[in-house]
């Protein structure tokens, strides 16, 4: 009996298909060559493998830009949406289906300009769910006009004489907001770092916002001291944070960092200059908007539904 | 009873209004259930002013309800002027009269207070507004509404109320044991104190008025054989959006939408759903989309202003065929227009508001019964489909209460399971039926069936593609789906004979208000029929049929034309009524409108008058001029 036992759990075991990379790949990637996008999708894929996730029980969302694009590439469920909008719709899927886990691709003008209020409010919702900012300081897409992370005198074709005002710092606003879960920066021209950032994210329970910087090559190939060759950073450093692989060490100076410590995370998020990179923020405690939504919600069968509905037509009942 | 013999009546209208917060709707809820309970059929709509607590004593203060009664069962419109008001005090019914609400020689009661107050300027007003309704031929009955309320309670305001529910009691002659449950029922929930003062009040306020009283009424009625509900139709739409199996309803408040939302909320968990307060509109609308593209089709109830932040979403939910029901309790237009009242403005804007040719299907219950079962009917066509559904609402049926047989809830349709079976790999997100358009849809969760959802122009595996051919076929694929939703729809009935002299076309709440017109006007011997459109988008078949046995075909609208005799206006600019403008274009006839924008329902008998007119007009060609214009005279 014991033996047959665990015969069965090891043919179990076996059945656990492991899946390769390429089973998240789908079509291939139209972005121009250099662009950080190509980046994240991979990275993004590493980590679907390494947790083993089943393509058909991932859903990505996107909003509109070049970034956006990410879910015709990976091989699991995709809505790609409309500027600024894919907060919501990740915030529906949810709430709908809280099986699902939800990944959030935007870019830095999907996210913070037109999409702003729903940034804002989804930090507060406190869904489960991975979003990535793909921050490139630019609207890209539409050929080259300032968005809110272009550095300050940048010439745009909105702005031939360079912009005019200070950049938006992401970092800050997130940190601002009530109910923040998860708060962390990382780079495309630092692979190692980027993929651990996302499997962090991957792994908390709660809205993962993620900012990655990354080198538009065509309209901002200057950005970020030419994607990250002269970039001042500075490495956040816990033991339960990102890892600073060794490599890293090279590309700028290390912090020790309690993300668990809100106004330590305040101050830092603040800081612009060397920018940090890592974990910035954490906070497991908090619950998620659809946790609370769905535990207070009954799930009555078919009988008892129609009890309830009688009873509340009942109340309107006259004669 | 002792007191005079009650005048039989077969019908009467009656108006109840104070103050906003001093308890006048309150008021009109328990006299209307008071009738209900004893067998009268009945509609009562809110008076309601657009502020909380706007300066008392002021017309802009009056908050009430009107409440139409009558000895037949059915009861489909708010009715004509009103025959009595009861009125807190002289501005409210100032406001009544500048509303052009009330009958000439309407009977008005009112409370005798502001005759002696230590305000004179009240004093002053409340003398010259009597006069006023004196002189255009009413009958005033001053009231001690607050000195005898005032013998029971401390504070008259929280009390006057039901003072006068006893008083309408015994002004039609109603079983004053009857009050007690009608209180009960109303003040549930709070303290027996509270319920025991309201109910001696009421009694005091019947044994005023029979005592008093010289002139009562009698709408004789009988206790109905079928159970009655009564509800407004945002309630209606509420219990009927759970009847539908809706799960999720995603919202951000907006008059006169939002207390559709507090009814669900209210009962919502309890029955396996939630309502999501978005944090705008466009965010209440994504929320469901994206509910819907998880494969629960979901719901967001608005008004115009919401409808307007919501069309880019409806473009992509037309787009990516994702299943979404949006209810739009319209209100008076444009912006912010008049919040809290009726217009019907919003109908090109549902049907074309959206970027791109988005078809969509748009329906508009006519009843307040037919608010409850719509959600049933649009989400079955969401889901079919795969379409956006839109259902027209308005601040009428929002804020309006009709009786009408109770729900038999074992009936409401059971929803299945989320079907996650595996499909083939490959398999096509859009495999349209290149005859109907429709297609199977894929859910996350289904093995085999990953892929992306684009907003982008696609071919039916899903993929964003630019060309002209692969445009064209996911225009036509849309497209098609109305052609073969209109194909099972059946022609609309017609009230009245199949052909005559005039055919009244309505949509929407005006249902009750015109077919009671063409039954007068019937029998006055005019050779008038109405048909009503439920399907607004596709719209049914066999129009131009039933339109080619009128000699004149007008449509019925609460929304805005311009007026054949208006300075400037000619053959050429001429602005239509909305569903003129979409009939003309749909049948090439010669389609004319009545379309108005009082932030009122229509009355029957302003209809009837129209009718009037409009037959004894010179023939039609003649009126389409300028220069015969003037001789028609239509502005009122």
């Amino acid at each position: 009996m014991i033996s047959m036992l665990a015969e069965e759990s090891l043919l179990e075991v076996c059945a656990i298909e492991q899946h390769s990379l390429d089973e998240y790949e789908s079509e291939m990637p139209r972005w121009c060559k250099g662009c950080g996008d190509h980046g994240v999708l991979a990275a993004l894929q590493r980590v679907l493998r390494k947790n083993n996730l089943e393509p058909e029980n991932v859903v990505s969302v996107s909003g509109i830009g070049c970034s956006s694009r990410l879910p015709h590439y990976l091989n699991t469920y995709g809505f790609h949406g409309i500027h600024g909008r894919a907060l919501p719709i990740s915030t529906g899927v949810r709430l709908a289906r809280p099986e699902l886990p939800v990944i959030t691709i935007m870019g830095d003008g999907d996210c913070f300009s037109i999409g702003g209020n729903h940034w804002l409010h989804a930090i507060r919702y406190n869904i489960n769910a991975v979003v990535l900012v793909l921050d490139n300081e630019v609207y890209a897409l539409t050929k080259m006009q300032a968005s809110p992370t272009t550095p300050d005198g940048t010439k745009t074709n909105t702005t031939p004489h360079g912009t005019y005002l200070q950049p938006l710092n992401p970092l800050s606003a997130v940190m601002g907001m009530t109910n923040v879960s998860f708060l962390a920066q990382t780079a495309t021209w630092l692979p190692a770092h980027l993929d651990e950032t996302i499997e962090k994210a991957w792994n908390h329970h709660g809205l993962s916002f993620v900012r990655i910087l990354q080198r538009c090559p065509v309209f901002m190939p200057k950005a970020f001291g030419e994607g990250g060759l002269n970039f001042p950073v500075v490495f956040l450093e816990n033991e339960d944070g990102i890892p600073v692989h060794p490599l890293l060490r090279k590309r700028g100076e290390t912090q020790a960092h309690d993300h668990r410590d809100i106004n330590e995370a305040q101050r830092v998020a603040v800081s612009v200059d060397p920018a940090p990179m890592g974990l910035i923020y954490q906070n497991r405690d908090l619950p998620t908007y659809e946790d609370i939504r769905w535990q207070r919600k009954d799930r009555p069968d078919r009988a008892t539904f129609l009890e309830r509905l009688d009873a509340a037509v009942d109340r309107y009942t006259v004669t | 009873m002792s007191g005079p013999t009650p005048i039989r009546l077969s019908e009467h209208t009656v108006e109840i209004v104070s103050d906003a917060g001093e308890g006048a709707q309150k008021a009109a809820v328990a006299f209307a259930q008071l009738c209900a309970k004893s067998g009268n059929g009945l509609w009562t709509v809110e008076i309601i002013p657009s502020e909380i607590r706007p300066p008392p004593h002021t017309t802009g203060s009056a908050s009430g309800n009107r409440i139409r009664l009558a000895e037949r069962e059915r009861v489909t419109n708010a009715g004509n002027l009103a025959d009595v008001v009861l009125a807190f005090n002289e501005m409210a019914l100032l406001s009544r009269i500048q509303a052009g609400s009330l009958a000439d020689d309407v009977l008005v009661l009112i409370d005798d207070q502001w005759a002696t107050h230590d305000v004179e300027a009240y004093q002053v007003s409340y003398r010259k507004v009597l006069a006023q309704a004196r002189e255009r031929g009413a009958t005033i009955v001053e009231v001690p509404l607050e000195k005898e309320t005032l013998r029971h309670v401390e504070d008259a305001q929280q009390g006057k109320n039901m003072f006068a529910v006893g008083l309408l009691c015994a002004l039609y002659s109603k079983d004053a044991g009857l009050l007690e449950g009608v209180i009960g029922g109303i003040f549930k929930g709070k303290s027996r104190k509270v319920i025991d003062t309201a109910v001696e009040l009421a009694g005091a306020g019947y044994r005023y008025g029979v005592a008093n009283l010289e002139q009562r009424f009698e709408v004789p009625a009988s206790p109905s054989k079928v159970s009655k509900v009564a509800m407004n139709g945002n309630t209606a739409l509420a219990l009927g959006a759970i009847a539908a199996g809706f799960d999720l309803c995603s919202m951000y408040p907006i008059t006169p939408a939002t207390s559709a939302s507090h009814a669900l909320s209210e009962l919502f968990e309890q029955l396996g759903g939630f309502v999501h307060q978005a944090e705008d509109e466009i965010a209440a609308i994504g929320v469901a989309l994206g509910a819907s593209y998880a494969g629960k089709t979901a719901l967001t109830i608005t008004s115009g202003p919401g409808m307007a932040l919501k069309t880019e979403f409806q473009g992509l939910a037309v787009m990516t065929e994702t299943p979404l029901v949006i209810v739009d309790v319209q209100r008076g237009g444009p912006s912010t227009g008049l919040p809290t009242k009726i217009e019907q403005s919003d109908l090109l804007h549902a049907l074309y508001g959206a970027p791109g040719d988005a078809p969509k299907v748009v329906i508009a219950p006519s009843t307040i019964e037919e608010c409850y079962y719509i959600l049933t009917v649009a989400r079955r066509i969401a889901e079919e489909f795969r379409m956006l559904v839109i259902v027209l609402s308005d601040a009428n049926l929002a804020t309006g209460q009709q009786l009408f047989d109770r729900p038999d809830v074992s009936q409401t349709p059971e929803q299945p399971p989320l079907d996650l079976s595996p499909v083939p790999l490959g398999t096509l997100p859009y495999n349209w039926d290149p005859t109907t358009g429709l297609s199977q849809r894929l859910i996350p969760g289904q093995p085999g069936g990953m892929g992306v959802t684009t907003s982008l122009n696609h071919d039916s595996d899903g993929k964003a593609c630019y060309d002209a051919e692969r445009n064209q076929r996911g225009h036509v694929m849309r497209s098609r789906k109305l052609a073969a939703l209109q194909q099972t729809l059946r022609p609309p009935e017609v009230h009245g004979a199949p052909e005559g002299d005039l055919l009244l076309v309505g949509w929407g709440s005006t249902r009750g208000a015109i077919e009671e017109a063409v039954d007068i006007a019937r029998d006055q011997g005019l050779a008038v029929s109405s048909v009503h459109i439920q399907f607004l988008s596709p719209l049914p078949p066999g129009l131009q049929d039933i339109f080619a046995k009128f000699r004149r075909v007008i449509t019925v609208e609460l929304n805005y034309s311009d007026d054949w005799n208006d300075p400037l206006i000619t053959k050429e600019n001429r602005r239509y009524g909305q569903l003129a403008w979409i009939l003309r274009a749909a049948t090439l006839m010669d389609i004319d409108c009545f379309a108005r924008v009082p932030g009122r329902p229509f009355m029957p008998v302003e209809i009837v008058d129209e009718v009037n007119h409009i037959l004894g007009d010179p023939p039609a060609i003649k009126s389409r001029t300028k220069a015969s214009a003037g001789a028609k005279g239509v502005s009122r």
